[in-house]
C-alpha cells in the first residue's frame, strides 16, 4: 500500500445529547477510495466536517501525510489539499458555472477560470458548459459542476457525502468513472454513503461507523457481501421480503389527468398526472426528488385542494377538493416524508399525536376523554413496537426509526382502504425499516390500496407490485415489477419514456 | 470572549422559576433606580407591593385595574399561542367602550336592570367587530395583522374622539369631551360596600376557568394549540389556518371589548378620551409574562396592577415621574426575556481571542 495520505487517531466530538464521534480511527492512504460507511445518525458526516475543518474535535489528532495538524477552516482544509462536496449544493441559481466557480477563486481571472473549467471538465469526462445559468442544469448536472469546483485547487483528497443520493443509476455510473479517473491521477477519495453496492464496486476499503464508533474496517468491499457489510453497520441482518402474486381488485384511487401549477417558485407543476390504483395493489412512484412528487401527494392528502373537479376519486367519490380530514373520514391516509413537524407535533406527547388524525376513533363528547386517548396511544404503542418511555413522552424525543413505527402505526391502525407512503423508511434502521416494509405489506394483504413514493429504488423493487417514474411533473407509463429493470427505471428518471403510451393505468 | 450556546434540555423547573427570578431582578433594578432617583427605596417598593394590598379598599382598586388586564390578556394568550399576532387589543378595547356606551346612552331612568346585559354584549360586539376588520384583511388580502391591528389602534381613538367631542357630547358638560354619567339601570353594582369593586370583577374568574377548559379540553382549543406549534402538521390534519385566525381574534376581541364595556358601565361611568389607558399594550407583557397560560395570566394581571397603582402612588406621594409605571413594566418585560434566554442557553466564556496555529 502506498504510504498514508491522511490519518485520524482517538476523534471524539460531543454534541448536545449525542456524542457523534467516539474516538475514531481511520487511515486513507495516497491514490485510494476510501469508503465511510454508515446508517444515518452514525457520525459520518461530523467526521468529514472535522477533517474539513467545519468544526473541532474535542480529542484526538490529525495527521496529514504524516504530520499532526490541526485544521481551523474550511480555507486552512483547502490549502492542504482537501476539497469536499456537500449533500446540499451551494450554487447561485442566476449565475453561469464560469462565475460560480469564479466567485470561488478571486484572484484569477474569469477566462483562466472557464478555461480550466473546460480543461478539467473534458480531462475528467464532467459534461459541464461554462456559459450555462445553473438554473438550467439537472441535479446531475449541478453536482459535476460541485466536483469541477473541488478540482479547481488539485486536491489530493476529495471528500464526497452522499453524492449518490439524488442521482439516476446512470449518473452514478459516470460519477464513479470520474472518481476512477481522479484515483489513477493520485488524489484520494473519501466515499461517504450508506448503499452498499455502490460502495462494493467503487472502493478499495471500507470503514464502517455505528453509533459514532467505527466497527470495522474492511480491505476489500467488492469481496464482501451486502448481508456482511449491513451486519457491520446495523449489527443485525434485516429479513428478507416475499414477493407474492398480484391479486387486484376494485380501483380505490383515480386520478384523472391532474394539473395542477406549482405554489411557489421552487415547487413543479403537475401536467396531465393520471394513476389507478386497486384494492390489494402495492404500486411505487420512483424518481429523484423536486420532480413533482411532493406536489403531487399534497393533492392527493388534501393539503393542498386546488385539483379541478373529479381529477381525483376515492371509490368513485370526488375528494379533489376536499380537505384532509374529510379525506381521512373516507378510508384515505397519508404517512408524509417529514415525521417531525408534519406527521407529528415535535413538542406534543404520543397521546397528543394520536388525537391528531384520529379524532374518529374517540368518543364524541364537547369534552376531551384522556382515558380512551391514552389507550389508544398505548395500543399503537404496543402493536408496533414503538420503543419510547410512555405515551407521555414527546414525539421529539423519539428516534427516526421509532417515531416512523409510531406514524406508520397511527394510520395503519385506522384500517385505511388506500395509504399513501411518502419515504417509508428514510432514515430509519434497517431493523426498523424491514419491520415497517413487513407491516405495510399485511396491510396490502388485507386488502388495502398502497402507494408509495421512494427515492429508494430498492425498496420500490421489494415492496410494489408496479412501478412508475415521475420527473418534471410528469408520470411515465407503468410497468409490473417483473418487467422493470433498474436500468430502465434509472432512464425514465431523467424523464425519457416513450411518449403516447397508455398513462398509468393498471392492465 | 462570550459565547451563548444552547442547553441540551432546559430544564422545566427553570422554566418555571424564570418569571420569578424575573420579578427580583427587577425589584433589584428597581432599587438601584429609587436610590438614582435620591428617594428611600424602602418607601417606594412600599408603594409598589404594600400599598396596593394593605386594605379592602386598597385591594378593590387592584381589582378594577386587574379585571380588564386579566380579560384582554386572556384572549391575547390564544392569540399568541395561535401564532396570531394581536397587537391591537387597545382598539378592541375602545370599541367595546363605544359599543357599549351606544346602548347605555340610549337608557331612560326607567330602563330595565336587565339592559346592562346589553350594555355588556354591546362592548363585546364591539370588540369582536374591531378584530374582525383585522382577520379580514389577513385573511382576504394576506394584510400583516401586526401592522392592520395596531394601526386600528389609532382609528379606533379617533373615533371615540370623534363620538364624545361631537355627537355623544353632554349637552351640560361644559363643553368636556365626554358623555353624559351612565343612569343607574346600566351601571355594573358594586360587589362589596367601602370598596370600587364591582361585580365585572367575577368576570375574570370565569374567564380563566372557561378558557382553561376550552384550551386543554376541547378538540377546538387542541385545533389552535397545533396549528400555533407546528402550521404543517395541522396542515396535515386538516386543521384550517382560516378558522384559527378567525377564532382566535374574534376571542380576543370579544374579551377586549367585553373589558372596555366593564370599564365605561364600571368605575368611570361614562365615555371619555380618558378611557383608554393602554390596557391593551399592557396586556401584552401580561400575557408573556404570564406564559401565556390562563392562570400564569392570572398572577402578572395583578403584579401589572400593583405596578399601576405604585406608580399612581409615588407619583403623588414621592415626587416620582408619571413614567415610572412604563419603566417598571419594561424593566420586568427584558428581565423576563433575560431568563427566558438563560433557561434554553448558557454563557460559555471563550477565552481572549487568540489566533490558532496556521497551517501552511
Amino acid at each position: 500500500m502506498a504510504g498514508l495520505r491522511l490519518e485520524l487517531q482517538n476523534i471524539s466530538k460531543q454534541y448536545p445529547g449525542v456524542r457523534a464521534n467516539d474516538g475514531i480511527c481511520l487511515e486513507v492512504a495516497e491514490a485510494e477510495i476510501h469508503a465511510v460507511l454508515g446508517e444515518n445518525g452514525a457520525g459520518k458526516s461530523t467526521l468529514m466536517k472535522i477533517i474539513y475543518g467545519v468544526v473541532q474535535p474535542d480529542a484526538g489528532t490529525l495527521a496529514w501525510h504524516g504530520k499532526p495538524m490541526r485544521v481551523a477552516s474550511p480555507e486552512a482544509a483547502r490549502r492542504l489539499g482537501i476539497s469536499m462536496v456537500f449533500q446540499h449544493f451551494s450554487l447561485f441559481e442566476t449565475l453561469t458555472v464560469a462565475e460560480n466557480i469564479w466567485l470561488g477563486v478571486a484572484d484569477k481571472s474569469r477566462a483562466t477560470v472557464t478555461a480550466r473549467v473546460r480543461e478539467l471538465a473534458s480531462s475528467y469526462g464532467l459534461a459541464v458548459e461554462p456559459e450555462r445559468p445553473v438554473h438550467t442544469l439537472s441535479v446531475g448536472e449541478r453536482q459535476r459542476v460541485e466536483i469541477v469546483r473541488a478540482l479547481m485547487t488539485d486536491p489530493k483528497l476529495l471528500i464526497l457525502d452522499e453524492p449518490t443520493s439524488v442521482l439516476t443509476p446512470q449518473a452514478v455510473e459516470s460519477l464513479f468513472a470520474t472518481l476512477r479517473q481522479l484515483k489513477q491521477g493520485g488524489c484520494s477519495v473519501l466515499y461517504i454513503s450508506h448503499k452498499l453496492d455502490e460502495i462494493r464496486a467503487l472502493c478499495d476499503r471500507c470503514t464502517v461507523l455505528r453509533d459514532g464508533k467505527v466497527t470495522g474496517v474492511v480491505a476489500n468491499p467488492a469481496r464482501e457481501s451486502n448481508a456482511s457489510l449491513s451486519r457491520l453497520m446495523i449489527g443485525a441482518e434485516p429479513a428478507k421480503l416475499e414477493q407474492r402474486p398480484l391479486e387486484a381488485g376494485a380501483v380505490v384511487l383515480a386520478v384523472r389527468q391532474l394539473d395542477l401549477e406549482k405554489q411557489d417558485e421552487f415547487g413543479v407543476s403537475l401536467r396531465g398526472v393520471s394513476l389507478e390504483l386497486r384494492a390489494g395493489e402495492v404500486l411505487g412512484i420512483a424518481g429523484v426528488s423536486g420532480n413533482g412528487q411532493k406536489e403531487l401527494l399534497s393533492a392527493l392528502s388534501g393539503e393542498d385542494a386546488r385539483a379541478r373537479p373529479r381529477s381525483i376519486e376515492l371509490e368513485g367519490a370526488d375528494i379533489s377538493r376536499a380537505d384532509p380530514a374529510r379525506r381521512r373520514a373516507l378510508g384515505l391516509r397519508f404517512v408524509p416524508e417529514e415525521r417531525l413537524g408534519r406527521a407529528t407535533v415535535p413538542s406534543h406527547s404520543l397521546e397528543k399525536n394520536t388525537l391528531l388524525t384520529r379524532k374518529d376513533s374517540l368518543p364524541n363528547g364537547l369534552l376531551l376523554q384522556q382515558k380512551p386517548l391514552r389507550a389508544l396511544a398505548q395500543t399503537l404503542i404496543e402493536r408496533f413496537g414503538v420503543k419510547t418511555r410512555g405515551s407521555a413522552a414527546p414525539a421529539q424525543s423519539l428516534s427516526g426509526g421509532n417515531l416512523q413505527r409510531f406514524v406508520v402505526g397511527r394510520e395503519l391502525d385506522a384500517k385505511p382502504k388506500l395509504l399513501i407512503v411518502a419515504q417509508p423508511t428514510w432514515g430509519v434502521d434497517v431493523g426498523a425499516a424491514a419491520q415497517i416494509r413487513r407491516t405495510l405489506l399485511e396491510l396490502r394483504d388485507a386488502g388495502s390500496a398502497l402507494l408509495v413514493v421512494s427515492e429508494e429504488l430498492d425498496e420500490l423493487f421489494e415492496l410494489c407490485d408496479s412501478l412508475t417514474v415521475m420527473a418534471n411533473g410528469r408520470l411515465s407509463p407503468r410497468l409490473r415489477v417483473a418487467d422493470a429493470t433498474r436500468a430502465l427505471i434509472g432512464e425514465w428518471m431523467s424523464g425519457l419514456w416513450p411518449d403516447r403510451e397508455e398513462p398509468a393505468c393498471s392492465s | 470572549m462570550f459565547k451563548l450556546v444552547p442547553r441540551a434540555e432546559p430544564s422545566r423547573l427553570a422554566s418555571l422559576l424564570a418569571p420569578l427570578v424575573a420579578l427580583a431582578l427587577t425589584l433589584c433594578l428597581g432599587v438601584l433606580l429609587f436610590v438614582l432617583l435620591g428617594k428611600d427605596p424602602l418607601r417606594a417598593l412600599e408603594m409598589f407591593f404594600w400599598e396596593p394590598i394593605k386594605n379592602l379598599r386598597a385591594v378593590g382598586e387592584l381589582s378594577i385595574k386587574a379585571t380588564p388586564l386579566l380579560l384582554i390578556a386572556l384572549g391575547l394568550s390564544v392569540c399568541f399561542r395561535s401564532n396570531v399576532w394581536n397587537i391591537g387589543a387597545e382598539g378592541q378595547f375602545i370599541l367595546g367602550s363605544v359599543g357599549a356606551s351606544a346602548v347605555a346612552l340610549a337608557a331612560t331612568p326607567e330602563s330595565s336592570p336587565l339592559l346592562l346585559a346589553g350594555v355588556l354584549l354591546a362592548g363585546v360586539l364591539g370588540g369582536m367587530l374591531w378584530a374582525a376588520l383585522t382577520a379580514f384583511l389577513r385573511d382576504r388580502f394576506h394584510a400583516n395583522e401586526i401592522l392592520v391591528s395596531l394601526m386600528l389602534v389609532y382609528v379606533a381613538e379617533q373615533l371615540l374622539s370623534y363620538l364624545v367631542h361631537g355627537p355623544w357630547k353632554d349637552p351640560n358638560g361644559y363643553n368636556f369631551p365626554q358623555t353624559i354619567t351612565f343612569l343607574e339601570p346600566t351601571r355594573v353594582p358594586r360587589l362589596v360596600a367601602g370598596t370600587r369593586a364591582n361585580w365585572g370583577l367575577l368576570t375574570a374568574p370565569l374567564g380563566v376557568l372557561l378558557l382553561s377548559v376550552f384550551l386543554r379540553r376541547t378538540h377546538a382549543g387542541y385545533k389552535l394549540e397545533v396549528g400555533g406549534l407546528s402550521p404543517l402538521a395541522a396542515r396535515y390534519a386538516g386543521f384550517s389556518s382560516q378558522s384559527a385566525l378567525w377564532t382566535t381574534l374574534l376571542l380576543s376581541g370579544g374579551l377586549a371589548g367585553l373589558a372596555g364595556a366593564l370599564e365605561v358601565a364600571g368605575p368611570v361611568g361614562q365615555l371619555t378620551t380618558q378611557v383608554p389607558l393602554g390596557y391593551g399594550f399592557a396586556a401584552i407583557i401580561v400575557a408573556f409574562v404570564g406564559r401565556l397560560d390562563p392562570v400564569g395570566v392570572t398572577l402578572s394581571s395583578v403584579l401589572m396592577s400593583m405596578f399601576y397603582i405604585g406608580g399612581e402612588m409615588s407619583q403623588s406621594r414621592l415626587g416620582l415621574p408619571k413614567s415610572i409605571t412604563g419603566v417598571f413594566q419594561g424593566l420586568l418585560l427584558f428581565s423576563l426575556l433575560t431568563c427566558d434566554t438563560f433557561v434554553e442557553r448558557r454563557l460559555r466564556f471563550t477565552g481572549f481571542r487568540r489566533s490558532a496555529p496556521r497551517v501552511p
